[in-house]
């Protein structure tokens, strides 16, 4: 992470501000981090290439991975019927490591809309998306996405019509969820790289909706 | 302080305030812990029940007054040591030994 941002007012590239941790007192955490670590490569348990790798590895994943597997299935009938019936099997033909977590796709469609929550802990796609946005993993998110969604979609800007069902589907360690959107009106013309390009991460947990939909 | 039909981490319909929706960038400790996260459940010595075992054992105030990655790492320490990878008196030298190098993150990096 870039420590000179005397220059960014506080903010990171993303625009968020750096949190303190980046640049604070060292804290009894982050000391046992180390530890841990060194810990572990002095024992032979793993390389810091390892370690590197593994970072690497999830630095690589984001939401650009599910949306070119939610433009595939708008794009190409038969892919979208195996992402349903098996969305693991479905991501890795796309050649995304998901490893063996069990990805399940849930369609949206004019009359039914569906969200994803882990009420129990933070449970995500992460292997597809990468890791989970910050609200996803606090106690109003956990807490009140089943028990008033449409309230909590209002907040994230998706004012949901009441004649559409809510699904809500709670996450688990072994069963991830992720939300294929429907596809917007007017995209006919768009190939597979242009609709990708409409798909949100928000859109795939169903806090959201396709660009221009 | 339990109910054991409906734990603190059983948060599901609880009723609660609006969505706080400000995110941050992941900072490289925070980074780290996630991958030994994973690689320590590779290297097969525990699951991921194991890790959230442990996170639920913590109680609702460490999920209130500790970050995620906070957790995480207490977590993956007692993971590690209840698998014998090390020793919580090798834990506490190796601990004294980074402190002892600087004030920062950074500094301490051997």
């Amino acid at each position: 992470m870039p420590h000179d941002h005397h220059d960014h007012d506080h903010l990171s590239p993303s625009g968020h501000p750096y949190r303190k941790d980046n640049d604070g007192a060292l804290s009894y955490w982050q000391t046992m981090e180390v530890a841990i670590r060194e810990l572990m490569v002095e024992k032979g348990e793993l390389t810091p290439a390892q370690i590197q790798a593994q970072i690497d590895a999830m630095d690589a994943r984001s939401p650009a991975n599910g949306a070119a597997v939610v433009a595939r299935a708008w794009t190409d009938p038969e892919f979208k019927a195996r992402l349903l019936a098996n969305g693991s099997d479905a991501a890795r033909e796309m050649g995304f490591d998901i490893g063996p977590m069990h990805l399940v796709a849930v369609e949206n469609t004019e009359d039914t809309h569906n969200l994803i929550v882990c009420t129990l802990c933070s449970c995500y796609p992460r292997n597809l998306l990468g890791l989970p946005p910050d609200w996803y993993k606090t106690r109003e998110y956990r807490s009140r996405a089943v028990r008033e969604p449409r309230a909590v979609l209002r907040e994230f800007g998706v004012d949901l019509p009441a004649d559409v069902t809510l699904r809500v589907h709670d996450s688990t360690a072994d069963m991830r969820y992720i939300v294929l959107p429907a596809r917007p009106a007017g995209t006919e013309n768009l190939d597979a790289t242009a609709l990708a390009k409409l798909v949100t991460r928000d859109s795939m947990i169903g806090t959201g909706l396709p660009k221009g939909a | 302080m339990d109910d054991p039909e409906h734990r603190w981490h059983d948060m599901g319909g609880d009723a609660a305030g609006p969505v706080p929706m400000d995110g941050h960038d992941f900072a490289i400790w925070e980074k780290r812990v996630d991958a030994l996260v994973i690689l320590g459940q590779q290297r097969g010595h525990f699951t991921v029940d194991g890790l959230r075992r442990a996170l639920e054992d913590m109680g609702e105030a460490a999920f209130n007054e500790m970050t995620y990655y906070e957790r995480w790492v207490a977590s993956l320490n007692q993971n590690l040591i209840e698998a014998g990878v090390y020793s919580l008196e090798e834990l506490g030298a190796k601990m004294e030994e980074v402190k002892a190098r600087g004030d920062t993150y950074g500094a301490v990096q051997s």
